[in-house]
């Protein structure tokens, strides 16, 4: 309040002045903040031409071939085998296998804490939801091998290996010998993980929803069920994808906690209890050894883990606007 | 003011001090395999409480220390699996082995103790190519008639990462066994038929611990460091041997080693009764006529240095110091080969 009255009182010319000197603020703002998105396009840019630099041997020397390719031999000389579809089939199996735990239960858990949840433990169960994103992977990584592994291996799969099979395609999916580092292993890992993102979201957009709109649905005789389905859910749609989406990115490119519990193996095999290999596990395992066109079909291993992505947050961003489409008709 | 005269003050007084450190201390840099780095950094210890000369020596892995000298921003490289006579001619460099270790298979199974299994390199590589599946399979049980092994399946590890250590037991697997030289071959990296990788000595030896009914491959030290159970090996005479120092030693005796080419030496296999089968030496390589003569004449007194008071720390280490010939060898080809003035 100050200011204002000091500009009145020295007249005219000075307001012009003080005038020109916010002006001049606002304006250094709006560059700061322009630059700054800027830079965001112009790092990405960077990031997409490096990489299909540093791919561009790789692509000349394998093609198409490297997507439908199962060898990953780098020790042929002169020229190495490799082919990415083994990391490709690695990396969607254990996103999907963590996706179909994660948003249920994640979904769930957020329904629980703004619904149902007495106000005493809400508090506490959000934050140890918040606490669980905070953990670094490698974490993770440690805790899936030292603990949730023996534990399944030894526990859990023995038993789905003997329920299924004699059942048709489920005794190829669930085939043993159960390994401690496997396919599954990871995606639990990976569900874990993800699970913060997906809830804290959900939580949050659930949380807009106008008591209003919930309290008419329960004064027309709704149960709590009804009204999640036909009011919160509809209404926070968009939120829920975007926690999923991210959740989803999140489990695509997660390195660490995965190449410590995946098996770094390169053999695609039908059962998800045998060991696999990612892209960005493969890109870690072996870059720090690798040369000449090896080197260079990692980076172009980085660069399709990179179109995957976009290709997934696209979908999303498609899907989300039908949603939108068909809620304007 | 006087703000900017204080900060021109201390930097100038920086610079002066950076030159002159630099002046006094010639640091020798180096960097490559992961391998030796336990023995160099503690040779780097005492070598500057004794000099005052600090070796910087980062463990990069085996394929970028070649690569860090081949761009000229290290004094030495090191490397596990040698350059060729070719290699090194085209790019000018000379390469010496520097001290030797040993691999061993480790296990996990129930009811065998350290040295109890034995294996033959022909059985090794059918477990690692995957047609050895379980622990009482016949080529198994034949070499060990008296050992209850469990009928359960063989869970193999291996490394995930490009490795100094993958290539010398590649390397001995393709001397061994006839199906794995021409299914997989030898490499840092190669395409496991069979298996889960884990990264570093330090993953693999952590896995087998962990797994019931594993089988691995580690540097000895880290076998003893774990308390692994290790296996017995027959070796090329057809004795079973146990990883000891003098089993190493023996095999590191049994190697001819020239100057030409190098000192190129895969030390696995090697002959003689005691000898150890996968035993390796780790080399390195600096440029016979570098821009900076005076830091490579600093390296090769570190290595003279290494060489003469270096070998007790070695062997507690459990690395293996290089044999005298050798040593003399070594020195004759510096004082040939790589200009210091």
């Amino acid at each position: 309040m100050t200011v204002p009255a000091q500009i009145n009182r020295t007249g005219p010319l000075d307001r012009a002045r003080a005038l020109s000197g916010f002006k001049f603020g606002d304006r250094t703002f709006y560059w700061m903040t322009r630059i700054s998105a800027l830079a965001v396009l112009c790092i990405l840019g960077g990031i997409i031409i490096s990489l299909i630099i540093g791919a561009w041997p790789a692509i000349q020397t394998f093609g198409l071939d490297f997507l439908v390719t199962r060898r990953w031999a780098p020790q042929l000389s002169p020229s190495p085998v490799l082919g990415a579809l083994g990391p490709i089939y690695g990396t969607i199996v254990t996103s999907l296998i963590a996706m179909l735990i994660a948003v249920p239960v994640g979904i769930g858990i957020a329904i629980f804490l703004t619904e149902f949840c007495p106000p005493a433990i809400r508090r506490p169960v959000g934050v140890a939801i918040e606490l669980l994103a905070g953990i670094p992977s490698i974490i993770y990584g440690m805790w899936g091998f030292f603990v949730l592994a023996p534990f399944m291996t030894d526990y859990f799969m023995p038993g789905v290996i003997a329920t299924f099979q004699h059942v048709p395609i489920l005794n190829v999916i669930f085939a043993g010998p159960p390994s401690y580092l496997s396919l599954f292993n990871a995606s639990l890992v990976l569900a874990i993980m993800i699970l913060p993102f997906i809830t804290a979201i959900s939580r949050d957009v659930f949380q807009t929803v106008p008591p209003m709109l919930k309290e008419s649905a329960y004064g027309l005789g709704c149960t709590t069920w009804e009204v999640v389905k036909n009011v919160v859910i509809p209404f926070t749609r968009a939120g829920v994808i975007g926690g999923i989406m991210l959740a989803l990115g999140r489990a695509l490119g997660e390195t660490m906690a995965v190449a410590f519990i995946i098996g770094n193996s390169f053999q695609i095999s039908g059962s998800i209890f045998s060991p696999g290999t990612t892209i960005s596990a493969a890109i870690a395992s072996e870059f720090a050894e690798a040369s000449g066109v090896h080197m260079s079909a990692l980076i172009l291993l980085g660069l399709l883990l990179f179109i995957l992505t976009f290709i997934v947050l696209a979908a999303a961003r498609l899907m989300l606007a039908r949603l939108q489409e068909k809620q304007g008709k | 003011m006087k703000f900017s005269q204080m900060i021109c003050s201390a930097l100038v007084a920086g610079v002066a001090m950076v030159g002159l450190s630099s002046a006094q201390a010639a640091d020798i840099t180096g960097a490559g395999a992961t391998f030796p780095y336990p023995i160099y950094s503690k040779w780097a210890d005492s070598y500057k409480k004794e000099t005052g000369n600090s070796l910087n020596y980062a463990s990069v892995g085996s394929g970028a220390g070649i690569k860090q000298i081949q761009a000229k921003t290290v004094t030495f490289g090191a490397t596990d699996a040698p350059l060729t006579a070719e290699q090194l001619a085209k790019d000018g460099m000379a390469q010496f082995p520097m001290v030797m270790g040993a691999i061993v298979a480790v296990v996990n199974v129930d009811g065998v103790k350290a040295g109890e299994l034995v294996l033959d390199g022909k059985t090794l590589g059918d477990i690692y190519l995957g047609a050895v599946k379980t622990w009482d399979a016949d080529a198994i049980k034949k070499l060990n008639p008296n050992l209850k092994l469990p009928s359960a399946a063989i869970s193999v590890v291996r490394r995930s990462d490009g490795s100094g250590t993958s290539f010398v037991f590649t390397d001995y697997l393709s001397k061994v066994n006839a199906d794995w030289k021409s299914k997989v071959g030898v490499g840092q990296a190669v395409e496991w038929p069979v298996g889960v990788g884990a990264k570093g000595n330090e993953g693999v030896a952590g896995n087998v611990a962990q797994t019931r009914n594993s089988i691995g491959y580690v540097e000895y030290a880290y076998a003893k460091q774990n308390n692994l159970t290790y296996a017995s090996l027959v070796n090329t005479a057809g004795k079973t041997v146990k990883p000891t120092l003098p089993a190493f030693q023996a095999a590191a005796a049994n190697a001819s080693w020239k100057a030409e080419d190098g000192f190129y030496q895969i030390l696995t296999n090697q002959p003689g009764d005691a000898s150890w089968p996968i035993t390796a030496a780790t080399f390195i390589l600096v440029y016979k006529d570098a821009s900076d003569k005076a830091a490579v004449a600093e390296a090769l007194k570190f290595f003279a240095w290494a060489y003469e008071k270096g070998g007790k720390a070695a062997e507690e280490l459990d690395y293996i110091p290089m044999p005298d010939n050798v040593v003399a060898l070594v020195k004759a080809m510096w004082a040939k080969d790589v200009k210091t003035k």
